[in-house]
Order: C-alpha cells, then sequence, then structure tokens
C-alpha cells in the first residue's frame, strides 16, 4: 500500500487490487495513538491503548467490543467527557484537546449524543427536553420553538410534545433521545449503547430512524454496541475492540465474510452461525472412506448469490455434491452467504472443481 | 373555631374547668403561636438563602464533579460537620456575642433568628447535598455533551430534577426549626418555647403546657402534610 500527494488535498491509495479515492477533510473524526489511563489508589486500569480510527464523512461507523473492553470509554473520549491520558482526537479538523473550556462547549453543541438510558430530564416534558440544548447554546426563543416542532415530526412523536418522558414507552423516549441530539444541527452523532435497553422491534424500528437521518441528512454516525445485529443492519464500517486495544477495523461486508481475529469470529457466530454441527460432519467424513471427497466452505458476497454456480460445476465437472450446511444473510443491504459442500468424485475433477468455484467470484476455504 | 375545640378536648381530658382565664390562655398561646410561626419560618427562608448554595458547592466540587474541588470540598465539608456536632442549645448560648452584634439584643424572636438560622445552613447544606446526590449523573453527563457550563447544569438539571425532595427537605427543615425554636424559647427566645417553659414548668400551669403541645402537634402536621402534597403535586405532573 502506499500513497501519492496529488492536487491539493487528494490522496489515492492502492489497496490490494481495489483503487480508492479519499479526501483527506473526509476523515470527520481522527482518533491518533489515543490512551486512557484510570488511577485509582490501589492500581492504575489502562482502559484504552494506543488506539487510531478515523471515521469518514456520510458514514456510519460501529465500534462492538464485550462490556469492559473500552468502548464506553472510546466515545466519550471524543466529545471530551473523559479527558484522554496520550494521543489526539481531531473532530473536523479541530483538535479537541487545544480547546479552551468555552471553545470546547462550543464544539460539544455540534457532537450530538444519544444514551442506553436516554437521559432525558424527567422535570421537562418531551417539547422542553428538546428545547434544552438550543437554551444552551442561547437560541432565540421564537427560532428556537420552530426548530423543536421540526425535530419532532423528524422523529415523528408530534403527538406527545406535552407529554413527560415518564409516561413514553423505550423507544419513544429515544425518539425524543435523537430529536435532542439533533437540535444544534450537529456534525456527528455518537450513540453509546443506544438500543441496548430495548426489545428486538423497537430496536429494529430506532435502527431505521438512525439510518433514515443518516442518508437523509447525511449525518456522520459514530456508534458502540456489543450486538453485532446493530452492525450488521446500518453501519458501514467497523471496528472491533477488545480489551482496550482495536484488533480490527474494516468494511462490514468483509469482516462479515472473513473475520480477521478471534474476537471478531466469535462476534459474527453469535448472529450467523457459518458451520453445521462437528459430529454431523466427521461421520459424513467416515462413511465415504472408499472415494475422494473434500469439505469445503463456500462464500459469496452480492451478486454471485443470485447465480446457479453449483449446478454449473457439477455438470461440468462431473462430481457429486452433498449440501450439508447453507445459510443466507443480508449485511446492510448486501446479500451475503456460505454453504457447506462435500464434493466427492475423481481427486482431479474435485480439485478442478474448486478452481471454478474460485473464478466465478465465490471464496473457498477447504475443511477436510 | 378549630382551636376552639381543640382547647375544649384538650381541657375535658384534663379534667380542668374552664372560667375566666381561658381567654387569657388563648391570648397567650396565640400569640406565642405567632412568634413561633414569623421565628421559623424567617429561619427556614435564610438558612435555604445560604444553605442551598452551600449544598450546591457541596455536590458539585466533589471528585470527578462539574465543579470538582477537593480541598474545598473537603474545607466546606469539615466545617459543616464541626457546626451540626454542637448541640443546639450550647451553640446557641456560644454565638450570642454574635447575635448582639447583628440584632442588638440576644433577648425576643427577632433574636433568636440568628442562632436558629446559623444552626439550620449547614444542616440545609446536607439536605441538599442529599436531594443533588439523588439525580442520576446520565442527565448531567447528557446535559454536559450539549455544551452545558457548570452553572447550567445547576440551573437547568440539578435544582429542577431535585426539586421535589428539595421540598421534601424544606418540610423537615422547617419542623427541625420548630423544635429549635423552644429551646431557643428557653432562653428567652419568645414564642411557644418561652410560653411553656415560663408558665407550664415554672408556674405549673398544665393548661398552657397542653395546649402548646397540642398547638404544636397540629404545626407540625400542617408543615409536613403540606410539604409532601407540594411535593407529590410535582412529581405527579410528570407522570
Amino acid at each position: 500500500m502506499f500513497c501519492i500527494h496529488a492536487k491539493g488535498q487528494t490522496v489515492l491509495i492502492f489497496m490490494g487490487s481495489k483503487l480508492k479515492y479519499a479526501r483527506e477533510t473526509d476523515r470527520l473524526i481522527q482518533i491518533t495513538n489515543l490512551s486512557k489511563i484510570y488511577h485509582t489508589p490501589h492500581q492504575d486500569i489502562l482502559a484504552l491503548d494506543d488506539v487510531s480510527l478515523s471515521v469518514r464523512r456520510g458514514e456510519v461507523f460501529g465500534i462492538i467490543g464485550l462490556s469492559g473492553a473500552g468502548k464506553s470509554t472510546l466515545i466519550r473520549c471524543i466529545n471530551m467527557l473523559e479527558k484522554p491520558t496520550r494521543g489526539s482526537i481531531m473532530v473536523d479538523g479541530q483538535d479537541l484537546n487545544a480547546l479552551k473550556q468555552r471553545e470546547l462547549r462550543q464544539a460539544r453543541q455540534k457532537i450530538g449524543m444519544i444514551f442506553q438510558q436516554f437521559n432525558l430530564l424527567s422535570s421537562r416534558n418531551v417539547f422542553d427536553n428538546v428545547m434544552f440544548p438550543l437554551e444552551i447554546a442561547h437560541i432565540p426563543p421564537q427560532q428556537a420553538q420552530q426548530r423543536v416542532a421540526e425535530l419532532l415530526e423528524l422523529v415523528g412523536i408530534t403527538d406527545k410534545a406535552r407529554v413527560y418522558p415518564d409516561q413514553l414507552s423505550g423507544g419513544q423516549k429515544q425518539r425524543v433521545g435523537i430529536a435532542r441530539a439533533l437540535a444544534n444541527d450537529p456534525k456527528i452523532l455518537l450513540s453509546d449503547e443506544a438500543t441496548s435497553a430495548l426489545d428486538p422491534d423497537t430496536t429494529r424500528s430506532i435502527l431505521k430512524l438512525l439510518k433514515d437521518i443518516n442518508s437523509q441528512l447525511g449525518l456522520t454516525i459514530l456508534l458502540i454496541t456489543h450486538d453485532m445485529n446493530v452492525i450488521k443492519q446500518i453501519c458501514d464500517r467497523v471496528a472491533v475492540i477488545n480489551e482496550s486495544r482495536i484488533v480490527e477495523v474494516g468494511d462490514v461486508i468483509s469482516i462479515f465474510s472473513k473475520p480477521g481475529t478471534p474476537t471478531s469470529q466469535s462476534f459474527i457466530s453469535s448472529i450467523i452461525n457459518k458451520d453445521a454441527p462437528d459430529e454431523y460432519i466427521s461421520n459424513l467424513i467416515n462413511r465415504h472412506s472408499g472415494s475422494y471427497s473434500c469439505l469445503v466452505r463456500v462464500s459469496f458476497i452480492g451478486a454471485s448469490a443470485g447465480e446457479p454456480v453449483i449446478s454449473s460445476m457439477i455438470k461440468r465437472h462431473g462430481i457429486d455434491a452433498n449440501i450439508l450446511y447453507g445459510n443466507i444473510d443480508r449485511v446492510k443491504d448486501v446479500p451475503f452467504g456460505n454453504l457447506t459442500l462435500e464434493l466427492i468424485g475423481d481427486r482431479e475433477a474435485v480439485r478442478q472443481s474448486m478452481e471454478f468455484l474460485k473464478d466465478s467470484g465465490l471464496e473457498v476455504e477447504v475443511m477436510a | 373555631m378549630i382551636t376552639a375545640q381543640i382547647t375544649g378536648w384538650a381541657s375535658s381530658l384534663m379534667g380542668i374547668s374552664l372560667g375566666a382565664d381561658m381567654a387569657w390562655v388563648w391570648e397567650k398561646v396565640l400569640q406565642a403561636t405567632w412568634e413561633t410561626l414569623y421565628m421559623v419560618a424567617i429561619a427556614t427562608g435564610l438558612s435555604y438563602v445560604f444553605g442551598l448554595p452551600l449544598g450546591v458547592i457541596l455536590v458539585t466540587t466533589e471528585e470527578g464533579h462539574i465543579l470538582e474541588s477537593k480541598g474545598l470540598n473537603r474545607v466546606l465539608g469539615t466545617f459543616i460537620n464541626a457546626v451540626r456536632s454542637i448541640p443546639f442549645i450550647i451553640f446557641l448560648i456560644l454565638v450570642i456575642p454574635f447575635t448582639r452584634l447583628v440584632v442588638g439584643t440576644s433577648i425576643g424572636t427577632v433574636a433568636s433568628m440568628v442562632p436558629l438560622t446559623l444552626a439550620a445552613i449547614p444542616f440545609v447544606a446536607r439536605m441538599v447535598e442529599t436531594s443533588l446526590k439523588e439525580i442520576d449523573w446520565g442527565l448531567i453527563e447528557a446535559a454536559l455533551s450539549m455544551g452545558a457550563s457548570a452553572w447550567q447544569v445547576i440551573i437547568k438539571v440539578l435544582l429542577p430534577e431535585a426539586r421535589a425532595s428539595i421540598v421534601l427537605g424544606v418540610a423537615i427543615t422547617t419542623i427541625n426549626l420548630v423544635g429549635y425554636s423552644a429551646m431557643a424559647g428557653i432562653v428567652g427566645g419568645g414564642g411557644l418555647g418561652t410560653l411553656a417553659y415560663y408558665y407550664g414548668y415554672q408556674r405549673y400551669e398544665d393548661l398552657i403546657m397542653w395546649v402548646t403541645v397540642i398547638v404544636l402537634i397540629a404545626f407540625v402536621q400542617c408543615v409536613q402534610m403540606a410539604g409532601d402534597k407540594w411535593a407529590g403535586k410535582i412529581t405527579n405532573q410528570r407522570r
């Protein structure tokens, strides 16, 4: 991989065979060598260990990790609710570490945040809760009221304007939270486990709302979660955090199809079964001890899911294919699946069949 | 009318025949009640003027809070504990020079307000502290994430969110001050305390003693009920 600086801020990055254009200004959040240490009387706790990440303008970026992995500290460093011990945080070209208190407060107005526990003020009704950030920013009342009305419309809770948070369901509370976070036209929305306290149906509707906001307003969203479903449904890119370190970063689809670390694998297997049960497979292998057989896992992404590749292979190479396990899923909007096949026949024919599958654009992995 | 009933009930309870001195008892009790009310109300009000900000400072200067200042927090905490550990009856005598300085005398209702207020301030500060600590840190964090200043957090989050709890604190403070005011009465502070002490204790006038007790019970009940009702109204409005 190498970079060429050309024409102002345009940088060409060659990654494998793919050519990507990325403008430097497209990195809305740039985290460099961030570490956070909590000092307690008995010991120092390393919550973040040399984390570097960049989030592009307009994308939905997910950070997934188990509880205690450091994701909560990481998202709080982005609006300086937690002060980094080392390292820098640049948001839209502004170094947050270098800001004075007043400047930081102004910068925070442009970084919206939503929370797992919603954190709505129980002393204010829905309308006044959404009004709150506008009061903080000293927006004139008339203008602010108009803005609140628009926001309530956007998140679909106009009818609840005069209701107090205690009377709302979890999903409605989070909608208020989202409206409040959007009030000052932020550049980024930080989501701290925003759907973790919600049931699956409500989670889906809140994720859909976030996705709509991302595509309609072009708002960049950075979310943390422990739920791979959230990543699967709305994220463009994902970072996997484990024991205070980022262990893997990439497009969601490529992490799903080829997880590079045990942590990612276990997150993915938490929602997608990739394999048939082990005993089942070992029984099968013993059964065919006479003729040559080979166990392969075939993964497909996107368009090839629609073509009759397996049947062409059987016809062309004259072998038998025993389908042991199959699964198809959708990651963001791309179909994504895998198939465990037993290929039975002549050793050479089996080898050629595997070549054929690879040539058809599938991932082939020999299991036994 | 209610008070007439109470006295009627009280005297029949004790088997005392009531004659012309009933009117005299009434006059005394009424005046003393008024003095107590006046003394306690002003002292409660003044103690909140100083105690509320102190309570806010106690909470917000804690480690990790919005105005973290360990030194100030420790000094203030120690001072408050020191004042609170002095029994009121002793405190009353201890502050006499200060009372004279402020009011010009150490006797009477107005003079009593000084020790009452001074003793109630640290109490109020602790009550307010407890109320503010009930607030979920998430709310403060949310406000900070929107760019709120420490002042905005105090005015728009801490105090409004703790309103119901603070109101209950006012009721408790008032009731405490009624008790304190009786002690002040013994050293010439006026009000029901003085009445009960001079007539009830020194002259064995049981009637006055009992009437005083009943008035006090009624008063405390009323204050607590009013506090509960007010706090309930705040909470119910949100449901």
